[in-house]
């Protein structure tokens, strides 16, 4: 065989010839090979944002099929499709369109269904991503810019949610846009030049659906695929934070690849996305708006309400008195203005500031990449289920005439309910939040302290029963633990421990012989075993932050990231 | 003519009275003039309220005098079905209703004009007899069978009358107009597709699911408890007909969507991608990640 003039390692498939040639020209073998190389904890609150992630990858697919067949006028023309309840009746093209959508476009009902379930779906994981993101304290410096990103995309997917939903011009979004038309209006010394801008003329007009599908196929989508690309690229560079834990530190990220074990995670997380959107838009009916009938002014509907991520501000518009401010000179604040502009103002504001509060208001402004448990920082974990309980009370408000007419409740005492719910459950449950914080705090110290409870009752030779506990690690003369809390869990059964034989390995069956377990167990010296069973983690370093000083005592180059490993 | 009203003194119908009721001729010097004028609008004006008196007695009289009589003609040509519904309303309606349908107050309303339809739209969906006074009476099985219902009917319409119902097909209406129209009148309370909704202090509009065409016509008709009444000039028989046309065939159509979630739209969406969507997807997270 001659010898060729290639280097030695050089690639002998032909896949690695191609990949080699390819990299020749642009080069990327480096880049590349760090991207697949970064680490994703494994921790499963981490995969909720993907989640937000998947669905909006879904609402692009299905609704740009959706593009093709939808028609954004509001020229009246009669109905002449196949649903015949509406036939010969006037309605605008888009209204005609979105029947023709859902009854004479092939599989146009499904994606349709599928749409507004994915649009559902991905309000509702950004609104959990976001609560774990609060509760452990991820938002914390150097994460605040994420954390204002990740507002901005949950005010955006409300308007664009709204655009969405206003845009068939059926007979509940015409009720919907109504609402938005008069919240417009109720703005002191803006109002009425807003309303004329936005809807080209006094309600409705003949534009605004025009303009609402422009703002939801284009404008806002996207502004909301720039900045989530904003947001995952800071994510990458600033690294992922981490659970506290063995072998997990402020200087590193422990966890799975990206390729290849967590691309399979991911991959296997959108088709599970996936499927659950179609799985809800083939089975379950969402929006029937040909029940509802085309938008007319001089009609409404009893239950007219939006979609859920927008339900809270009907809920406060529900609750607030109606307190009109009148001025001289024939002007007024209709009572509207401030459950509707006023509060959400406020309400997003807060929720926009609150890293630069917190940071404010204990003087922690370190960088923070391991996360915190909840209940170690009770106030900021009753903070959060106060904010809760407070939206939940108006999220059910705007529900109130539902929940009433199906659970026999009076409307008239449901507002009441709802008035003082709003008032007096969010303390309570701060309160409540503070002392169950603090009780998890107090028994992970009891455990440090006497150990875990064995179950195991003795009896002394004078009589006394005790039962024995299993100290964690070292103990003192008085059999006190000496081991600190290191805001990881504690473990309190004794299995965590090794006290049992570990789990069987599998989550819907097992996938290892149990004897197998058994025998390898009684070969093992019966110490305690490692909290952190045997699973295939990495730990990637962190770059260096320039050697800030409030990297408490971390020895200067002690993080610092091998090179290959990144 | 018994209106008079004693201020206006340009009534057309006042030359022919002033000359039945004020013999005094008009004299000629202006001073007399205004004094006759003077005494004449006072007499004119107790003229007036002795004419009013007289009238309110009479009627009185004449009403004592026939009413009696006319109930005795009624109780001598009651054909048994009414006499059947009086023995079942007096076993079971009498102690709101009264002794003579005229009504026991804040117990029950008089029954007096009510007609066969209020009767059977009460009686056949079961909300009367009622089971207690509460903001509003729910439907239940009916406890008259529909023989008695008739029988109750009858009497009813026999002492008072009132709006009867109507016979014939009643979807015989156009599906769209129809649809139209129940929008309109119908689905500030009924919901969009007659799933029914909250009003005020505990009442409701109720379901329309399990009515049936005579129940939906004979409450167009009689207006029972909030609902306001939809009068043959208000909407035609025609129309009724297309609104019960699109009720039942909307209700009978099936969801092409899936399953239909009580067609209520936001509220039980909203529900539906917590309890199931958000909740399958931690089960799935759950199931790739790993525990704390």
């Amino acid at each position: 065989m001659a010898r060729t003039a290639t280097a030695p390692g050089a690639p002998k498939t032909l896949l690695g010839k191609a990949a080699l040639e390819v990299d020749d020209r642009l080069i990327v073998a480096g880049p590349l090979r760090r991207t697949l190389n970064k680490v994703f904890p494994d921790h499963w609150s981490f995969l909720l944002g993907e989640i937000a992630l998947y669905s909006f990858i879904i609402l692009l697919l299905t609704g740009t099929y959706l593009t093709f067949f939808f028609q954004a006028s509001m020229t009246e023309v009669a109905y002449d499709g196949s649903y015949a309840p509406l036939r010969g009746i006037d309605m605008s093209i888009a209204y005609a369109s979105t029947l023709d959508i859902s009854f004479d476009v092939r599989g146009g009902l499904l994606i349709r269904q599928m749409h507004h379930w994915a649009a559902l779906l991905f309000m509702a994981s950004i609104v959990c991503h976001m609560l774990r993101i609060f509760f452990t304290g991820a938002f914390r410096r150097p994460r605040e810019t994420n954390w204002l990103i990740g507002v901005a995309l949950l005010i955006l997917g409300i308007f664009e949610g709204f655009a969405g939903y206003s845009m068939p011009d059926d007979l509940l979004s015409g009720t919907g846009l109504r609402i938005m038309s008069a919240i417009i209006l109720s703005i002191p010394v803006i109002g009425t030049w807003a309303h004329w801008a936005v809807f080209g003329g006094d309600y409705v007009g003949e534009l605004i659906v025009g303009r609402l599908y422009i703002a939801h196929v284009l404008i806002i989508p996207a502004i909301i695929l720039g900045l989530i690309a904003v947001h995952l690229l800071i994510l990458v560079k600033q690294k992922h934070t981490q659970f506290p834990g063995p072998g997990r530190t402020e200087h590193n990220v422990v966890g799975n690849r990206l390729f290849p074990t967590f691309a399979g995670k991911a991959t296997g997380l959108l088709l599970v996305v996936f499927g659950v959107c179609a799985a809800l838009g083939g089975l379950v009916q969402i929006n029937p708006l040909w029940l509802w009938g085309p938008y007319n002014p001089a009609q409404v509907s009893s239950a007219s309400q939006p979609d859920w991520y927008v339900m809270f501000l009907d809920g406060s518009t529900r609750l607030f008195p109606a307190w009109d401010i009148y001025l001289p000179g024939n002007y007024n604040i209709p009572a509207l203005f401030w459950p509707t502009v006023v509060l959400p103002g406020i309400i997003f504001t807060l929720l926009l500031a609150y890293p630069m509060l917190e940071r404010k208001l204990t003087g922690d402004t370190a960088s923070h990449h391991l996360l915190q448990r909840p209940r170690d920082v009770p106030v900021r974990t009753s903070l959060g289920t106060m904010a809760i309980s407070f939206y939940i009370v108006l999220l059910l408000s705007g529900a109130n005439d539902v929940i009433a007419d199906k659970f026999d409740i009076s409307l008239n005492a449901m507002t009441w309910i709802g008035r003082i719910g709003l008032l007096i459950i969010p303390p309570i449950v701060y309160v409540l939040t503070y002392r169950i914080c603090l009780g998890l705090q107090q028994h992970d110290r009891e455990v440090l302290e006497h150990g875990i409870e064995t179950g195991v009752i003795r009896r002394l030779p004078h009589g006394e029963f005790i039962e024995v506990h299993q100290p964690l690690g070292p103990v003192d003369e008085h059999g006190h633990g000496q081991l600190a809390y290191g805001g990881a869990p504690v473990p309190k059964k004794m299995n965590q421990v090794g006290g049992a034989r570990r789990a069987i390995r599998g989550f819907f069956s097992p996938i290892e012989e149990p004897a197998a377990v058994e025998l390898e167990q009684r070969g093992e010296d019966r110490g305690l075993a490692p909290a952190e069973p045997q699973r295939e983690l990495t730990t990637s370093g962190r770059p260096a932050e320039g050697g800030r000083p409030s990297e408490g005592g971390r020895p200067s180059e002690g993080g610092r990231p091998q090179e290959p490993r990144d | 003519m018994s209106t008079t009203n004693p201020q206006s003194d340009t009534q057309p119908d006042e030359g022919p009275r002033r000359s039945r009721w004020s013999r005094r001729p008009a004299e000629g010097s202006p001073a007399a003039a205004a004094r006759a004028r003077r005494r004449s609008k006072q007499r004119r004006r107790l003229a007036n309220v002795a004419a009013l008196m007289t009238g309110l007695v009479l009627t009185g009289a004449l009403y004592s005098t026939l009413a009696p009589g006319a109930q005795a003609a009624d109780e001598g040509s009651e054909s048994s079905a009414e006499a059947a519904g009086r023995e079942l309303y007096e076993r079971s309606c009498i102690s709101c209703h009264g002794e003579n349908l005229e009504g026991v107050p804040n117990r029950g309303p008089s029954l007096i004009g009510v007609g066969e339809a209020a009767v059977y739209f009460q009686v056949h969906t079961g909300r009367m007899p009622l089971v207690r006074q509460e903001a509003q009476a729910p439907d239940k099985p009916a406890i008259f069978s529909d023989e008695e219902i008739d029988q109750l009917m009858a009497y009813v319409q026999a002492n008072g009358g009132g709006p009867v119902l109507p016979s014939g097909d009643l979807r015989d209406g156009d599906l769209a107009a129809g649809g139209e129209l129940f929008r309109l009148n119908c689905a500030q309370c009924h919901n969009f597709v007659g799933e029914g909704g909250a009003l005020s202090s505990g009442k409701y509009a109720p379901s329309l699911e399990d009515a049936n065409d005579l129940e939906i016509y004979a409450a167009m008709l009689s207006g029972p408890e909030n609902m306001p009444i939809f009068g043959d000039n208000q909407l035609t028989p025609e129309e009724k007909r297309s609104i019960i046309n699109y009720i039942q065939t909307i209700t009978d159509m099936p969801d092409p969507g899936g399953a239909g979630i009580g067609r209520i739209g936001p509220v039980s969406e909203g529900l539906v991608i917590w309890v199931v969507g958000i909740a399958a997807l931690l089960f799935g997270i759950f199931w790739m990640g790993s525990k704390a």
